[in-house]
């Protein structure tokens, strides 16, 4: 390694050393100190503390990589425009070769749920919604470079949303889809209100309080969320009034998510190479450059929040069906850099890495028990020595080709 | 003729440093105007009061498109300054380098466009109709501007010079009635910047936009301008034609040296 490489190098992880101290110290009281009222002690929880700092100096380490900003490998990006192509790369790029891939994708999704165990459609299922919430917060991050360490926050409004509509009101599955969704949706642009300003390791640090401010409002208002121990008794989602057994509405579940997914790849498809999804890179590209050339950078911010919010909203109502449970325990923090390891491992703004990424991170680790607790220390390392061999994902994303006809003069 | 662009009193202090210095500017409508000074004199500054990058201190700025009337923009919102009508290129290269140079090209259409969320997803026929008119405009003037061979490139892996002339046309794909270039020349060699001149002079008769340009380059500026404005420590030195700010003892002592007379 050349020596300025390694003077960048150490000036990335200067940085990340300081983002992970602000992060301990700024999750002190949440996260180390608590307060047992039952023996009127105060607990003092330092192992938390020193995951905080591992977690965001790898977080802050992996970001810096991402955004080029700190250490630069992102120099020679690979792809279509100019580069080499990786293997996956051509999958992905050439029809020829695409269609069979999916087709063969095709049949293996649709005969899996029958050929495997309700466990294993289980574990699937809980991918494919990864998979969406991979997809809907690279919008936020991947697309409009918007770091959100707070995406729980939205899964869990999905989620709770559902599980009051029903419990105080009745509401069915799917009516509570779109509110879920809705409700997401809202919380997704009160967020960016007031975080419209701020930017990198600053946004970072708002979004993750922000997000575990929404799991300890959950926790500790007992009068609107049940508290610790949630809400139980959520149905499964219905399919015309038929009655299902657990393997059938396994099954069911199974396929809900299939067609969620479809959706979902069809909709940021479709985004992305849009005016809006332009807008929304030229957002992360260059912020000034951006607004010069007249996107008004606040419409554009709200619109990623909001877009962005949406999907974890829909997943969030669909995790409520499937555990037909509700509590704050599945929206910690954790939960939020999971789904931002997806999008940073599957290669930010390219879909088919994402579905690669959640696919790896979620089955893998079922298929890993044995590592046991060792999961989380492997991941990291799995993620650090990805962001520096490979910073641009397991997919980069490719843009859209032109082809224009030269007409003779 | 009214002037398009005018800066009346216009200050900027940073703290104790007085960056702009109660600055009158005029920019006359199909003229290419330049705006000269020493590293640090507070050009760049000053299109970033106008552009609305920086708001201020002092002074106020109006705009009188062609068409329209005399209009305040004093502290406007950036994107707001574009929508009215008055682009720019950054003295620092600012292209988006991970989209490709059509795409570069197509963000400059957003202010001129409208399709929303809905559209893209519905991709109606309206959506349609307007994704390929901006398709087209933005290949059209990738074309004037002289590039057509890698508008599926990367921008990041064009050649330094187009990759000022990209930022060139991405500023023209606004509509401006007024382009403002920041050292447009600055590392390009001799050849880049006689076409880059033989561009601007194209902007200004066939595009029939005015150029507000700050440049180093003095043969560059003084064979090209209609009128250039001196600037030193924030403070407006001379104006004149390019023959009369050659002459002028004060400009000559402060900034540019003998090599201007020869
Ligand atoms: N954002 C800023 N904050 C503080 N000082 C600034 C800022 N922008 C410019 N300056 C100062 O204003 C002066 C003029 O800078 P600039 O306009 O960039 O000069 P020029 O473009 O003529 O070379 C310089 O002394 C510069 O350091
Ligand atoms: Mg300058």
């Amino acid at each position: 390694m050349s020596t300025l490489n390694y003077t960048k190098y150490m000036e990335g992880m200067k940085q990340a050393v300081v983002v992970s101290l602000w992060f301990m110290f700024l999750t002190f009281p949440i996260m180390v100190i608590r307060v047992n009222t039952i023996e009127n002690i105060i607990e003092w929880r330092w192992m938390n503390m020193l995951y905080i700092g591992a977690g965001s100096f790898i977080l802050s380490f992996v970001w810096r990589k991402m955004s080029g900003r700190g250490i630069s490998a992102r120099k020679e990006s690979i792809g279509a425009q100019g580069g080499r192509k990786f293997y996956l790369q051509r999958l992905v790029s050439e029809k020829r070769l695409s269609l069979p891939a999916l087709g063969i994708v095709a049949v293996i999704a649709l005969f899996f749920p029958f050929v495997s165990s309700i466990y294993q459609t289980n574990i699937m299922t809980t991918a494919l919604m990864y998979v969406v919430l991979g997809l809907g917060l690279n919008i936020v991050v991947g697309q409009a470079g918007l770091l959100n360490l707070g995406y729980v926050a939205f899964y869990a409004a999905g989620a709770y949303t559902y599980a009051l509509l029903y419990h105080h009101f009745g509401v069915g599955f799917w009516l509570a889809l779109p509110l879920g969704a809705l409700a997401a949706t809202v919380l997704g642009v009160l967020l960016a209100l007031p975080v419209l300003r701020l930017q990198g390791d600053y946004l970072a640090i708002v979004t993750l309080g922000f997000g575990e401010i929404t799991r300890l409002v959950l926790e500790n208002w007992n009068e609107f969320s049940y508290g610790p121990s949630g809400i139980s008794g959520i149905p499964r989602p219905g399919l015309f009034g038929m009655e299902m057994d657990m393997h059938e509405a396994t099954v069911y579940l199974y396929f809900l998510m299939i067609l969620l997914c479809i959706i979902t790849i069809f909709v940021v498809n479709r985004l992305q190479d849009s005016r809006i999804g332009r807008a929304l890179l030229a957002l992360r590209e260059d912020e000034i450059a951006c607004q010069a050339m007249g996107i008004n950078k606040t419409m554009v911010k709200l619109t990623a929040f909001a877009l962005g919010s949406t999907w974890a909203g829909l997943v969030g109502v669909i995790f409520a069906a499937k555990t037909t449970f509700v509590n704050p325990a599945s929206f910690t923090f954790l939960e939020s850099a999971m789904i931002l390891s997806i999008v940073v491992l599957g290669g930010t703004g390219s879909i088919i890495g994402i579905i690669i990424g959640a696919l790896l991170l979620i089955l893998l680790p079922e298929y890993l028990r044995a590592f046991g607790d060792y999961r989380m220390l492997l991941f990291g390392i799995i993620m650090v020595i990805m962001m520096i061999f490979r910073p641009q994902g397991i997919v980069t994303g490719v843009r859209k080709t032109y082809e224009f006809h030269t007409e003779e003069k | 003729m009214n002037p398009i662009l005018e800066a009346k009193n216009l200050s900027m202090n940073f703290g104790g440093l007085k960056a702009l210095d109660r600055v009158d500017i005029d920019v006359l409508p199909g003229q290419i105007t330049a705006l000269i000074g020493p590293n640090g004199a507070g050009k760049t500054t000053f299109f970033n009061c106008i552009t609305g990058i920086y708001s201020p201190t002092g002074g106020d700025i109006f705009i009188t498109p062609s068409g329209g009337g005399r209009k305040k923009i004093t502290g406007i919102n950036i994107h707001k300054v574009t929508e009215n009508g008055v682009a720019r290129t950054f003295q620092n290269i600012r292209i988006f380098p991970d989209m490709t140079v059509l795409e570069n090209v197509m963000i400059g259409r957003h202010c001129r466009t409208e399709a929303g969320v809905l559209g893209a997803i519905l991709r109606d026929k309206g959506t349609m109709t307007e994704e390929k008119a901006i398709v087209a405009r933005s290949y059209e003037i990738l074309k004037k501007i002289g590039i057509t061979e890698h508008v599926n490139l990367l921008a990041r892996n064009l050649p330094y010079g187009a990759q000022r002339r990209l930022e060139i046309a991405r500023a023209l794909a606004t509509d401006p009635f007024l382009l403002l270039l920041d050292e447009p020349a600055a590392g390009m060699n001799p050849q880049e910047t006689r076409d880059l001149e033989a561009l601007i002079i194209s902007i200004r008769d066939e595009w029939e936009i005015s150029v507000f340009l700050i440049e180093h380059d003095m043969r560059l500026v003084m064979g090209l301008s209609d009128s250039v404005y001196v600037m030193d420590y924030g403070e407006m030195l001379a104006r004149g034609t390019p023959q009369e700010i050659r002459q002028n003892p004060e400009v000559i002592k402060a900034y540019l040296g003998e090599d201007v007379s020869a």
